[in-house]
């Protein structure tokens, strides 16, 4: 192995580690093997296992069994703090920061320095900050609360909180998932700075094309167990790609011919201040249109504005050329959408409400006789669903909570097809879980449309998009940059479109120019 | 459009419905324990209690409990949304000082009163409702201020007078039984003469009436469905159509014409409207609700415990105060139990998660916390 | 997409301090009450001017400072105690028990008994929302009944009177250092105490955290029921101190000492800019919104509105203080994203 051959002893080693939730085995045997000075890739498709790995590092999880070395030394965290004390910085896929408190308050909470008296000293704190973020190269106000952030900036705040911790190993899970690439290119010069001295970092990432260009060693998992790990020198994409994934490529995405009919959903102008502009875009019967972009780029809300969930500003939403009102979903269902959001536990599902509830949540004012909702109705409507949807569960009354992100997924497309939509929006079909589930949601999704049902699918992962979508829309800041047909939808047309708005290279950080100007 | 096979599957599944007996459905629930309690305790009472086993003696304690048991309802609605209300007990205070107001000074009957009253209570509510539901405020916060708002208005109409005048068809009905004459004084039952001696006072019937509509409400309608789901998971409530914002202020509304009535009842019952009538009753109601079982977070309880709780609290209250315990204990082992319900559900899980690690440690790959 | 980066060195200390100023809500409800007491004072010299009136004017609110600087560390970190104004009963019945039983105890070690006996009854809430897992709201809605009835029960049908209390310790509810009333004084250390503690020292700090996000405190590995546990100790202590000073200030102890007390703590805190759901707020916005709920009840009847409106317009001085609340964060969020389009149309 690459550390091995460096000479230096790994800093972190973990071998064989295990962590189950109920009967769900989220981890087999995860090995991973970090040494001084590297940028170290892990990657692996959803619910391969990689944020679980994370999670028993940063002591939030216990593990079940193996074995967890940090520094030479046995260890077995039982809490994120004893982890942070051991010189273990972790940035979660979500920040987590106190809102209501200022930035350099978020960098240094607990650790603050003191005066005599045990006092904490501001102005030092400040300067601090100050001293870190200069360092990092962002201009960012340490006296700012960080509710109202981006995510880049909290991101920011999260590698301050490592520097200032003064980590030996800092772990990134997908922190590049929400930025532009400017901001991830900034993202890279740190983490290459912190290597250079002398720190390990593990870097989680979807796009191999970002393992390539910073990691110097890749570990690959899947399905909750390690694979392998490789020299990037010594690798290809093609060859990580196939570990990862385990068979070809190929065989995920089985999208079917089938006939395109009239148009079903038209958006038009569609415009909410902050979030999106001047968004246009139909979606015909029989057709699967994917909506692709960064995360972060305004699709999530799109959907939910064309739904209802939340209101806009201008512009109007026809299906089958009625106008929906805006900020009714209830209208929306009336009119024959669907929306199966991107959030499934926060969003989707009642988690801790039962299958039958769950499947019937969207139809139960149909479900009524007087005026009365029996539970007798609900389960009578679930049942063939669940059934059609291969929902394992042992019984309708089951909470969901006590189900696989899988069976949850399929739970909460029960439940919009349920209603008999027209058009079913989509978002992360199938983010978080397990490769033979996804591939069942996809050949439903096939299978959808050819029976001609319009379908909307927004999703993060290019392959997905390529592979399912007859016509991509690419979103990027809230704008439309392109609109795809099967043939130009290249990977790198996608990519293209999704970092630049109208040729203006995006996310330019403002810091930046203001600091030229 | 399609709803045939969709996907591979050829065979499809069936399901059970249940994954548990019909037996254990009804009885392991904290609503069954609740009732069990109660009437765990209405034996003991009746058996140990001298004077408690008399039929005036359950007459008085309906006749008491009345306010607690309409507002509870409600209140149990308004917490399964995950929302609180403290101000109900204003809500009572201001409709007695009303209906006195509009009875005496302004010379209305008492049921044109009584209807004025019910419309601002309902008013009342809906202020609530609309804060909480469309302006998106806390209700916690909300309430407190509109408990002192509410109760504000009804001791600055009134100061520390007392309107005590109503004539006394309408005051006997409120303390009117149901089949028989009250013993002693006033006979010639308002429902014809019975001569058995009754225990029932004929405030139950409008509350039976609406503990039934309630029920119903909660456990077998649509809306029902959408108050459990905006107390476990509000947004994926308002993905799934339900309208959250005129949820809740229905439930609010609803509340404060629910008060409202109580308020009616208590000043025709004691004969008096004053500021301060029912102060502090909200604690009780509040209590209550929780006792029977309702999650103070939200999208847990049922109706029948609740009506147990508020039941218990009230045997448990006359049980003792018959047996001379003063009514301090009485408080003192209401706000006991209250912590203990609380409590027991934690300490539950407390014990069933010892007890998955110790299966944990037995087999290694078998763990389950969190 | 960064948004709204202002240069850090763009604004000079004093520039800064006199904008935070001017938006602070402290700033906003002390003008208020000082406004009052304006009012108050041109329709009645004797309101300000006259040695009682300025001596009530500063320590009638100071039994409602303490529990409102209590409640607020409580609140700040996303719990409430509702078992305050029992508490103060209690204690009340405790210091006057003391004074009869024990003739002749020095007034300190009553005080600092009436301290630990209220931080003893707050960490019994402590204990049982820290490690019990159970709502604030639940839990000392339970206590609340609890504490009053021992109080009543333990009381019985004697009451403590002034006659039952050394008179050295009866001054203390009149007496004034330097024109300013002892018990004011000792209150407003307290306060400045606890003020520091929140803003200069860590543990102080880590309330707010948790407040903020407690599940972010939790992974973040801050010690989250330890200072929850703390939380209520201090609100129990400032409570029990409370009742001394309700014993002093009163110098009777009737079966009504305390009540409703809860509810008012709560309103001072709110109007003082305390959020409800914790991270935010101080216990000078608290203490002075305490100090404008006593005022507003006296000043009333000096203005020939009967004082039975008082809660009424308490009322909706805190409905009124969480709608702007809201309407503020609005239109903060508002602004947060008008700037993220123009950062993103490319300025």
């Amino acid at each position: 192995m690459a550390e091995a051959a460096s000479g230096h002893p790994p800093i972190l080693e973990l071998s064989e580690v295990a962590k189950s939730f109920g009967p769900v085995l989220a981890l087999r045997s995860g090995r991973l093997e970090v040494g001084p000075g590297s940028i170290h890739a892990l990657v692996g498709e959803n619910g391969a296992g990689k944020s679980t790995l994370v999670k028993v590092i940063a002591g939030v999880y216990r593990r079940d069994g193996g074995g967890f070395r940090f520094r030479g030394a046995d260890v077995d965290f039982g809490s994120t703090g004893e982890s942070k004390n051991a010189g273990i910085a972790v940035i979660y896929q979500e920040p987590t920061l106190f809102p209501d408190l200022s930035v350099t308050e978020n960098i240094f909470m607990g650790r603050q320095p003191t005066r005599s008296g045990r006092r904490i000293d501001y102005p030092a704190m400040y300067a601090e900050a100050e001293r870190i973020f200069g360092r990092l190269g962002v201009a960012i106000d340490p006296r700012r609360i960080a509710d109202g952030l981006s995510i880049a900036d909290q991101q920011i705040i999260e590698i301050a909180k490592a520097i200032s911790l003064d980590a030996t190993l800092l772990v990134m899970d997908e922190p590049t998932a929400a930025l532009s690439s400017v901001e991830a290119e900034r993202l890279f010069t740190i983490a290459r700075a912190l290597r250079d001295e002398g720190r390990a970092v593990v870097f989680i990432s979807h796009r191999l094309e970002e393992v390539f260009g910073l990691c110097d060693t890749v570990t690959v998992m899947r399905d909750g167990a390690y694979v392998g790990t490789r020299a990037i020198a010594e690798t290809s994409t093609d060859e990580v790609v196939s570990l990862m994934v385990g068979r070809e490529v190929a065989d995920l995405f089985p999208k079917a011919e089938a006939a395109i009919g009239d148009v079903v959903l038209e958006v038009d102008g569609l415009t909410a201040a902050g979030e999106f502009h001047d968004i246009g875009l139909t979606v015909r019967a029989g057709e699967i249109v994917g909506l692709a972009g960064l995360v972060g780029a305004g699709r999530s809300e799109i959907a939910r504005a064309v739904f209802g969930v939340d209101g806009y500003d201008a512009g109007s939403v026809r299906m089958n050329g009625v106008p929906v009102p805006p900020r009714s979903p209830r209208a929306s269902i009336r009119a024959g959408m669907a929306l199966v959001p991107e959030d499934r536990r926060q969003q989707g599902l009642v988690i801790d409400q039962s299958v039958a509830r769950n499947v019937s949540a969207a139809i139960r004012g149909r479900l009524t006789t007087l005026g009365l909702l029996l539970g007798r109705a609900e389960n009578r409507v679930a049942a063939p669903w669940a059934g059609r949807l291969e929902v394992k569960t042992s019984a309708l009354d089951m909470d969901a909570s006590t189900m696989s992100g899988g069976n949850q997924q399929k739970v909460a497309i029960a439940k919009w097809l349920a209603t008999e939509p027209k058009l079913l929006i989509i978002d992360e079909p199938t983010r978080g879980i397990d490769v033979g589930t996804k591939s069942e949601v996809h050949r439903l999704l096939s299978d959808l449309a050819g029976r001609g049902m319009a379908v909307l699918m927004i999703s993060s992962e290019l392959q997905e998009v390529l592979g399912m979508a007859d016509r991509v829309y690419v979103v990027c800041e809230g704008r439309i940059t392109a609109e795809l047909g099967r043939d130009e939808a290249t990977p790198d047309a996608v990519m293209h479109a999704a970092t630049h708005v109208g040729g203006h290279l995006a996310g330019a950080t403002h810091a930046d120019e203001k600091v030229l100007a | 459009m399609s709803t045939s096979t969709v996907g591979h599957a050829v065979d499809e599944r069936t399901y059970a419905a249940y994954s548990r007996p019909l037996w254990w459905r009804v009885v392991m629930t904290r609503e069954f324990a609740m009732i069990v309690l109660l009437g765990v305790v209405y034996l003991w009472a009746t058996g140990n209690v001298a004077s408690f086993d008399g039929p005036l003696a359950l007459y008085y304690l309906f006749l008491d409990i009345a306010p607690i048991l309409m507002i509870a309802l409600p209140m149990t609605l308004i917490i399964i949304t995950g929302e609180i209300d403290l101000s109900v007990a204003s809500t009572m205070g201001l409709s007695s000082v009303l209906v006195g107001i509009f009875h005496a000074d302004l010379g209305l009957s008492i049921p044109a009163a009584a209807v004025c009253a019910l419309a601002i209570g309902t008013a009342c509510g809906a202020l609530n409702g609309v804060l909480v539901g469309y302006v998106g405020l806390p209700s916690l916060a909300v309430t407190i201020g509109s408990l002192a708002l509410f109760r504000g208005i009804a001791g600055g109409l009134l100061g520390t007078e007392a309107i005590t005048d109503y004539p006394e068809q309408w005051t006997d009905l409120a303390k009117e039984r149901l089949f028989g004459p009250v013993e002693g004084g006033y006979s010639g039952g308002w429902l014809g003469p019975v001569t058995e001696p009754a225990s029932y006072p004929l405030v139950l019937v409008p509350i039976v009436v609406l503990a039934v509509v309630f029920g119903v409400l909660l456990h077998a309608t649509s809306f029902g469905r959408g108050i459990y789901e905006i107390g476990l998971n509000e947004q994926a409530a308002k993905f799934s159509g339900v309208d959250v914002a005129r949820t809740k202020l229905l439930l609010f509304a609803i509340a404060g014409a629910v008060s409202a009535f109580a308020g009616v009842y208590y000043t025709l019952r004691f004969g008096s409207a004053r500021g301060d009538n029912a102060e502090f009753l909200e604690l009780q109601v509040i209590a209550a609700v929780l006792l029977g079982g309702v999650s103070i977070f939200g999208g847990r309880g049922a109706l029948p415990g609740v009506l147990a709780g508020v039941l218990l609290i009230g045997i448990v209250s006359s049980a003792l105060r018959l047996e001379d315990v003063s009514s301090n204990v009485i408080n003192i082992v209401i706000g006991v139990l209250l912590v203990l319900s609380v409590i027991s559900t934690s300490l539950l899980a407390w014990i069933s998660g010892l007890r998955v690690a110790r299966t944990k440690s037995d087999h290694p790959t078998k763990g389950n916390q969190r | 997409m960064t948004d709204l980066l202002v240069r850090p060195t763009s604004e000079s200390a004093r520039q800064r301090l006199v904008k935070g100023a001017l938006r602070s809500r402290e700033i906003a409800v002390f003008v208020i009450l000082v406004a009052l007491i304006a009012v108050a004072t041109v329709r009645s010299p004797n309101f300000l001017v006259g040695s009682d009136g300025w001596r009530d004017l500063l320590v009638t609110p100071s039994i409602l400072l303490l529990l409102a600087i209590g409640q607020t560390v409580v609140i700040i970190t996303r719990n409430v105690d509702l078992s305050v104004g029992s508490t103060v009963g209690l204690t009340a019945y405790l210091v006057g028990r003391l004074f009869v039983d024990q003739p002749g105890i020095p007034i300190v070690v009553v005080a600092l008994i009436g301290m630990l006996f209220g931080a003893a009854l707050g960490l019994v809430n402590g204990v049982l929302v820290a490690f019990g897992r159970v709502p604030a709201l639940v839990v000392t809605l339970g206590t609340m009944y609890i504490y009053r009835g021992v109080f009543l029960e333990w009381a019985g049908s004697d009451r403590i009177n002034a006659g039952d209390m050394p008179s050295g310790f009866l001054r203390l509810g009149t007496e004034q250092f330097l024109t300013i009333p002892v018990l004011t004084l000792v209150a407003l250390v307290m306060l400045v105490i606890v003020g520091y503690c929140l803003r200069s020292l860590r543990w102080g700090r880590e309330l707010y955290a948790i407040g903020s996000d407690p599940a972010a405190a939790r992974l973040y590995g801050l010690p989250v029921t330890r200072r929850v546990l703390g939380a209520f100790v201090i609100c129990g202590a400032l409570a029990g101190l409370a009742g001394v000073f309700y014993a002093a200030r009163y110098g009777t102890v009737s079966s009504g000492a305390g009540r409703n007390l809860e509810l008012e703590a709560v309103a001072a805190a709110v109007i003082g800019g305390v959020a409800i759901f914790g991270g935010s707020g101080t216990v000078w916005g608290a203490a002075i919104g305490a100090f404008l709920l006593v005022t507003i009840d006296r000043v009333l009847p000096i203005l020939g509105i009967p004082d039975f409106w008082q809660r009424a317009v308490v009322g909706g001085l805190i409905i009124g203080a969480v709608a702007l609340d809201r309407v503020l964060s609005l239109r903060r969020e508002r602004q947060l994203r008008q700037a993220r389009d123009d950062a993103r149309s490319g300025s």
